[in-house]
């Protein structure tokens, strides 16, 4: 008879024990990366972080030790990343709108779901590309080619597909009572989702956006063929048609450099990036915690 | 308005003509011929599956919302064919108001709840009474008078579901359909709301749809028993059809069908 106790040496609990230890170890292995990067960047970044770096500009590689600070960068990412999302979030909002409320189930919305899968797995270097060869080359905007405004529309077709999925998924969390309810008391469909199911599922769709608008934010690829590059001040509105500079390209072109000073820049600037990006998306957690929160009222 | 050259008497509000309804291919109600009369308060019972609720939501149009569900027949409203092409189902539903099975507030304020409606429809008058007299009429004011700026989910079960007549009674319909208003509540709430709807029928007509006889036999004027059977040319599935429709009184004493005397005494449903 065996013993009711519990025995180390079964072959069924050596098992156990290995296979447990095993996955708990993939689990360390797994978020290793993000915790080595993150505080490899906060050490290398973070000792380069000066009140300078927020106002100067970048000084062009080579001439003398001091590589500036990062300002058009700073506030170049602040205003693609908006132009992205004045574009991204009305359009995706309403196809959301549309796929959740309006679309039967037809042919149609299968069709612009699936597109929106796709969408969201097109790697981003070639929306950068197709907005190079839409707008850069062509020089169709007022005749300008490489401009921030050119980096915000290569942005927003990032964007587009997660603002359209969190829309769509987050109207749908709305229960279809309060649909008729707004309905029964005669109240347009526009009016039901303006007034009822929108403000419900307001929430849920700032999240997605905020998440949309972090993965923007970090983006290099698309910016590199449609917003390029500049070291210069961003004075006025005129510079959205000219060359405007980005977090992300500087870190691309500086890191690249052989000159020290402009290697520690680039590191100071992966910083910022990160601790914003890091920001923002625990900003959207926050948002969705307190979604769920209020949805139990 | 769209008239219809077809009479009905006076004192009848709605009248169904020859009504089929189907989701899809399935066939839910087959040729339904009923007549509502002004002010009365009418229920409609029968076993589960027989269409008494598809035949509630298509009274206003809110069948309209169900994928694939279509209807044949005429449902005349005030000599008007609500299902003609050219009737804005917005319009029939603000005249013809409904509660729902499970209570379903706004996520708003009480007051917000009762002035959304009325707004939207267009309403200019002093905000404040009317949702004074459309919570009384609901019998709810005594009750949430000193908190209509909490939320409507701060409510009971029952107190929302009085809040939602409330909310109905505030775009003033003429007729309010009621889809099984009190299988979501306890019997005490029950009561508050067949009470509420004896002082709403001296205002309103009242269609309700009820699982709970003794409901029917309490609140009712006149009581349609709905049933399901096969078919030979349908495909197999049970379709609902209006069995048999008169007073209460006659419908509990001595009905005329044989089926309806054995659903109301319990023999089957």
């Amino acid at each position: 008879m065996n013993s009711l106790y519990y025995q180390k040496r079964l072959s069924r609990n050596i098992g156990d024990t290995f296979f447990t230890s095993l996955s708990v170890i993939c689990a360390l292995i797994a978020i290793l990366p993000l915790i080595f990067l993150v505080t490899y960047i906060l050490i290398k970044g973070g000792s380069q972080i000066t009140p300078e770096l927020f106002t100067l500009e970048p000084n062009p590689p080579g001439d003398d030790l001091d590589a500036g600070g990062i300002n058009p960068a700073l506030i170049g990412t602040l205003i693609i990343t908006t132009i992205a999302s004045i574009i991204a979030i009305p359009v995706g909002v309403g196809g959301g709108i549309y796929l959740a409320e309006y679309s039967k189930g037809g042919a149609f919305s299968r069709f612009i779901r699936f597109g929106v899968n796709v969408l969201a797995g097109v790697p981003s270097i070639i929306a950068g590309v197709f907005i190079y060869a839409l707008i850069v080359s062509t020089k169709i905007l007022f005749g300008s080619m490489y401009s921030g405004l050119a980096g915000g529309m290569a942005l927003s077709i990032l964007m587009l597909p997660t603002v359209i999925k969190t829309t769509d998924e987050g109207l749908k969390l709305v229960p279809n009572e309060l649909r008729y309810a707004s309905l029964g008391v005669g109240a347009s469909m526009y009016t039901t989702i303006l007034k009822v199911t929108l403000p419900s599922a307001i929430r849920s769709i700032a999240t997605g956006v905020v998440l949309g608008i972090a993965r923007a934010a970090g983006e290099t690829a698309p910016l590199i063929f449609t917003a390029l590059f500049s070291y210069y001040y961003i004075t006025g509105f005129g510079d959205l048609f000219y060359e405007m500079g980005s977090l992300a390209v500087l870190i691309y072109n500086f890191a690249l450099e052989p000159y020290d000073a402009q290697n520690k820049l680039a590191w100071a600037a992966s910083f910022i990036l990160v601790l914003s990006i890091l920001s923002v998306n625990i900003f959207s957690r926050i948002l969705a915690a307190f979604t769920e929160k209020t949805k139990r009222v | 308005m769209i008239k219809t050259n077809k009479k009905t008497p006076k004192n009848i509000i709605l009248s169904l003509e020859n009504v089929s309804i189907s989701y899809g291919t399935f066939e839910a109600v087959r040729n339904v011929f009923c007549n509502f009369k002004k002010g009365d308060i009418t229920s409609l019972i029968g076993p589960s599956g027989c269409g008494k609720s598809t035949v509630l939501r298509s009274l206003n149009r809110m069948n309209d919302l169900i994928p694939n569900c279509s209807l044949k027949g005429t449902v005349l409203f005030d000599g008007t064919n609500i299902y003609d092409k050219r009737v804005d189902p917005v319009e029939v539903r603000r005249r013809i108001g409904m509660v729902f099975q499970q209570p379903n507030p706004f996520p708003k304020s009480i007051y917000e709840n009762i002035a959304f409606g009325a707004r939207i429809n267009g309403f200019v008058g002093d905000m404040d009474e009317l949702v004074e007299s459309s919570l009384r009429k609901a019998a709810l004011w005594d009750e949430c008078k000193d908190k209509l700026n909490d939320s409507g989910y701060s409510l009971s079960g029952g107190q929302q579901q009085r809040l939602c007549i409330a909310r109905t009674i505030a775009i003033e319909p003429e007729i309010i359909l009621m889809d099984e208003p009190c299988s979501a509540l306890d019997p005490i709430s029950t009561l508050k709301i067949e009470e509420t709807m004896h002082e709403l029928k001296k205002n309103y007509t009242i269609i309700i749809v009820t699982h709970n006889m003794q409901q029917a036999l309490r609140v009712s004027d006149m009581t349609a028993f709905f049933n399901a059977i096969e078919y030979e040319d349908g495909d197999g599935g049970k379709v609902g059809y209006l069995a048999e429709v008169n007073t209460t009184k006659k419908i509990f004493n001595s009905p005329k069908e044989k089926t309806t005397q054995e659903y109301i005494s319990g023999k089957f449903g």
